[in-house]
């Protein structure tokens, strides 16, 4: 048997993800119990040095393991806002760890794992690299849903999302059987090439295999009717982790769908489009229209979660390569807003285990106004108001969806967004609008929380003000090459 | 003109906002005086653009350009005309007026200018954005300041006021953006820039123009507000402080009508010309209802409120009239008289709410019925409720006069009857506003009042300039005339291309 040429050097950010997951498991066996915070440190200087790797590689265009996987400008794209989104929550959870006693060498070991997962997903040119690639990330994350052992909540999210997770996984395992039975191929660049797709009398076939799939990815997306697991799941998880769930996994199922029906489905788009269509528009009113009645703020921010899914879902009923492009630059603008959201969260959280409803905000505003002015920017950038990078995203998207005749569509999306106005602004209401006696609780200042939360501040306001001079909005979906 | 006039008088404020970052919430005295003074620049600067504006072309002027968001073709562009000119310049004046009239803010000093110094960026980018992104992006920057300043410093039900003006206008605004989109689309190579869109206007399609103009509407009726999308008004105006009030009332409500003539008149003529009847029935709809409301409010601030609604509906009504006459002379007595209303009810209504202020910072109380025989107590203050009270009826030599004439005129022209019926408007008008002067400042004075005291220099000083540019303009209305005409020529002879 011949082993295919590997590419070495294309596939180096990969290689130093894993390895560093493996260094840092190997610091926290070796560490003495007090000392291995150092491995956070280890993690988000790797994290960047993965980073100038995937720099290193930008421009490359090759499929390599025998054209299982491909390095291109879309896949380099989508590594760059995964590392930058586990960057911040890097960054988010050293102070959390500490104030929570959780095993840090573990915690950052599967973070970075649950990375290795997405970024495979994010290059996957087969089928089955990207099964493998999900398996990565998903088994990682519902480790790190119960990662509060002693927290019951914390359990129940952690085997909720790990039976349901399981279940959708069993999905998408039958619906790759079915696409292979109906083209003969896993590769999604056979199926994407007209002359090598054969479609012997099974087009049945396909759209099961596809409708399986879909199920899987909705579930992973938190899409209408595969959404029940979010806000419980959420609640649950430790904040941190949350924070990673509602953008990393969201972001890899959207990279994944991209490639599958935008691609390698491109010939049936048309077909495709009513379904996508219909679950768009369910996923945003059922995310938009639950979030009013919520008054945690983390089971908010998963409908709000929701309802971003069925925003990313327009570039789907769309099918253009315009529309994917734009709904990984929203990709980016989320990854960035809704950190934000959370670290704010987190900082207002504190050491307690807050019960994180909307009236722990009362009067951040005026007692700590940067804490209220930034978590005020991330709610206004999700409810898409200008100058903000929310509004940035959304109007690409809008714009892409607009160009292929999606009107009515975009009609709904803008109706949703205005709902959804009103449960962001409830939390400002609170913030700045109500007057308390009662003492808020005592604010720490964790040094790396803080500099993330500049991050994220910048980023939200650069990315609305110059959207264009920081993403490429022409970039192929596929690598070309061999 | 070298120096960017526009930008300076958008950003001017803005650089205000970020001085005032680094200032102490203690620092009360210098706070006020410097939020002033960024905002008195702007000022300046407009009469300096007053000075420079050749006003015999309908030529855009003091044009800036810069690229933006190139892939979009979205341009940094600004520019005025004879439309935009008075709105900037009622814009820098009212500002400059309201932030000297929140001197007596004590709450959160800091945060209240700095919001009301972040409205004025937003107000002064949508008269001069030339850019449609552009323009969209000034239109929803202003409506977070304003969320703040009603839902912070607002009265009693000032949350549910703050969030019924916000969802109201984002809901308009939606609707524009997917306009904006549409039209986009629907041009070859797609641009954003609002005056190569108006060189486009007639090329587009009938439906296209009809769906787009509806959206549009929706925005700007809802910022207007025409009747039916009026009720977000009444609210925020009562709950609003003073100076939001003013605001409010002086330059948002010009927004929507000046959407309309800047954008929706020359880029959509067929999509005008179907809806213009609409136009002036939503118009004399809103003059008669919003007068007979205004009849039966007890509340001081919630019939100035109401007189709103009436006195937008003149605008409406005005500039429903538009058309090139026989001897090829564009007609526009109706238009001039739409954007003279929209210039001397910015002045009128802002005075009476700032007057309703000073009077309720003494009272605590608008209710009408409460007062009486003021007069004998407050002469200066009633004098000039009287005078401004005049104003909005329109007694001859005051600015109200000129415009609700020229409306008439025009209207007259085109829809009699419609007009005919909207002059009932006027005796309504009357009817109220000598009601309140009676009941407030004649017949039996009421003890309770015994203390009250006149209105002080710093109030006065914040009247004066509204009260002689009422006088002026009404006694001698030639030079804002001039100033429109060319522009409003030249959307007429757009609108019917």
């Amino acid at each position: 048997m011949e082993f295919p040429q590997i590419d070495y050097v294309a596939i180096l950010p990969e290689i130093i993800i894993c390895g560093l997951a493996l260094l840092i498991m190997l610091f926290a066996a070796f560490l003495p119990r007090d000392r291995r915070w150092i491995t956070g440190h280890i993690a988000w200087f790797g994290i960047i040095v993965a980073s100038f790797a995937v720099w290193m590689n930008w421009g490359t265009d090759t499929r390599t393991f025998a054209g299982m996987y491909s390095i291109d400008l879309f896949s380099s794209v989508l590594k760059l806002i995964f590392l930058l989104g586990s960057l911040l929550v890097v960054f988010m959870s050293e102070n959390y760890i500490r104030l929570h006693k959780l095993e840090a060498g573990e915690y950052y070991a599967l973070i970075i794992f649950s990375l290795f997962g997405m970024m495979m997903m994010a290059s996957a040119a087969d089928l089955v690299v990207f099964f493998v690639g999900l398996e990565i990330m998903s088994v990682a994350l519902y480790v790190l849903a119960g990662f509060r052992r002693s927290d019951p909540k914390s359990n129940e999210s952690s085997l909720k999302y790990f039976l349901l997770g399981a279940f959708a996984t069993g999905f998408i395992v039958l619906g790759i059987a079915f696409v292979f039975g109906a083209v003969g191929t896993t590769s999604i660049a056979q199926m994407f090439d007209p002359q090598q797709y054969t479609l012997a009398n099974s087009f049945f076939y396909l759209m099961v295999g596809g409708g399986l799939l879909l199920i899987g990815l909705a579930f992973k997306l938190a899409s209408f009717p595969f959404h029940m697991w979010v806000p419980d799941v959420y609640e649950g998880a430790p904040t941190a982790v949350t924070a990673f769930m509602s953008s990393g996994p969201k972001a890899a199922a959207i990279a994944v769908l991209a490639r599958v029906f935008v691609v390698a489905f491109g010939q049936h788009i048309t077909q495709l489009s009513p379904m996508f269509w219909s679950l768009s528009v369910l996923t945003m009113f059922t995310g938009n229209l639950i979030a009013i009645s919520q008054t945690n703020i983390k089971r908010m921010l998963a409908y709000s979660s929701i309802a971003h899914a069925g925003y990313m879902l327009i570039a789907f009923a769309t099918g253009t390569a315009e529309a994917v492009n734009s709904v990984v630059f929203y990709l980016l603008t989320y990854t960035v807003m809704n950190l934000g959201a959370f670290m704010v969260l987190l900082v207002v959280e504190g050491k307690e285990d807050g019960d994180n409803e909307i009236t722990s905000f009362t009067g951040l505003g005026r007692r700590h106004p940067f804490l209220g002015a930034a978590m005020t920017l991330f709610l206004i950038s999700l409810a898409g108001i200008p100058p903000t990078a929310g509004f940035a995203g959304k109007f690409f998207l809008f714009k892409a969806a607009v160009a292929k005749g999606q009107i009515p569509l975009v009609v709904i999306a803008v109706i949703n967004s205005l709902i959804s106005v009103y449960y962001y602004l409830r939390v400002v209401v609170v913030m700045f609008m109500i007057d308390t006696q009662t003492e808020f609780r005592p604010v720490s200042y964790p040094a790396f929380l803080y500099v993330a939360l500049v991050v994220a501040v910048l980023g939200t306001i650069v990315l609305g003000v110059f959207p264009t001079s920081f993403f490429p909005f022409d970039i192929p979906l596929l690598a070309s090459g061999r | 003109m070298d120096i960017p006039l526009l930008s300076l008088m958008i950003f001017t404020p803005l650089a205000g906002m970020v001085f005032l970052m680094f200032l102490k919430q203690e620092q009360v005295k210098i706070i006020r005086y410097s939020s002033a003074a960024f905002s008195f620049i702007p000022l300046v600067l407009s009469f300096l653009m007053l000075g420079e504006y050749d006003w015999t072309t309908s030529q855009l002027q003091f044009v800036e350009k810069a690229i933006w968001i190139p892939s979009l073709s979205v341009n940094y562009s600004l520019g005025a005309d004879g439309l935009s000119v008075p709105m900037l310049f009622l814009t820098a004046l009212l500002s400059f007026i309201s932030i000297v009239a929140s001197f007596g803010i004590s709450h959160r000093v800091k945060e209240y200018f700095a919001f009301f110094l972040l409205l004025e960026v937003g107000m002064m980018g949508v008269f001069a954005a030339l850019d449609f992104f552009l323009f969209y992006v000034f239109w929803e920057v202003m409506l977070v300041p304003m969320y703040f300043l009603i839902g912070i410093w607002g009265g009693p039900r000032k949350i549910y006021a703050a969030i019924k003006f916000f969802l109201y206008t984002l809901f308009g605004s939606i609707f524009m953006l997917v306009g904006i989109l549409l039209l986009y689309f629907n041009t070859e190579p797609h641009t954003l820039d609002i005056m190569e869109l108006i060189k486009m206007g007639p090329a587009f399609g009938k439906d296209l123009q009809i769906m787009v103009w509806a959206f549009f509407f929706i925005a700007f009726a809802i910022k207007v507000p025409v009747f039916p999308f009026h009720t977000w008004l009444p609210d925020a105006h009562v709950e609003a402080p003073t100076a939001v009030s003013v605001i409010l009332a002086g330059v948002l409500l010009k927004m929507g009508t000046y959407g309309i003539l800047r954008i929706s008149f020359p880029m959509l003529p067929f999509g005008t010309n179907y809806f213009s009847l609409l136009l002036a029935v939503l118009g004399v709809i809103g003059i008669i209802y919003g007068a007979l409301v205004s009849m039966a409010q007890k509340d001081l601030k919630k019939l100035v409120a109401y007189s709103s609604v009436s006195h937008m509906g003149y605008c409406l009504l005005g500039m429903s009239v538009f058309f090139v006459g026989a001897d090829g002379k564009a007609f526009i007595t109706g238009l001039s008289g739409c954007v003279f209303q929209m210039f001397s009810h910015g002045l009128i209504t802002g005075a009476l709410f700032l007057l309703v202020g000073v009077l309720y910072d003494r009272a605590h109380t608008r209710e009408i019925e409460a007062f009486g025989g003021l007069w004998t107590k407050i002469p200066v203050y009633g004098s000039l409720m009287t005078f401004f009270a005049m104003a909005s009826l329109g007694l001859p030599g005051l600015s109200g006069f000129i415009s609700e004439f020229l409306v008439f005129v025009g209207g007259f022209a085109r829809y009699p009857v419609l007009t005919g019926i909207a002059v009932i408007g006027v005796v309504l008008t009357a009817g109220y506003m000598l009601r309140m002067v009676q009941k407030m400042f004649l017949g039996q004075f009421n003890v309770r009042w015994e203390g009250l005291t006149e209105i002080n220099a710093r109030e006065i000083f914040t009247i004066a300039p509204l009260a002689i540019l009422t006088l002026a303009v009404g006694i001698y209305p030639k030079p804002l005339a001039n100033l429109m005409a060319a522009t409003l020529e030249n959307i007429v002879t757009l609108v019917n291309r």
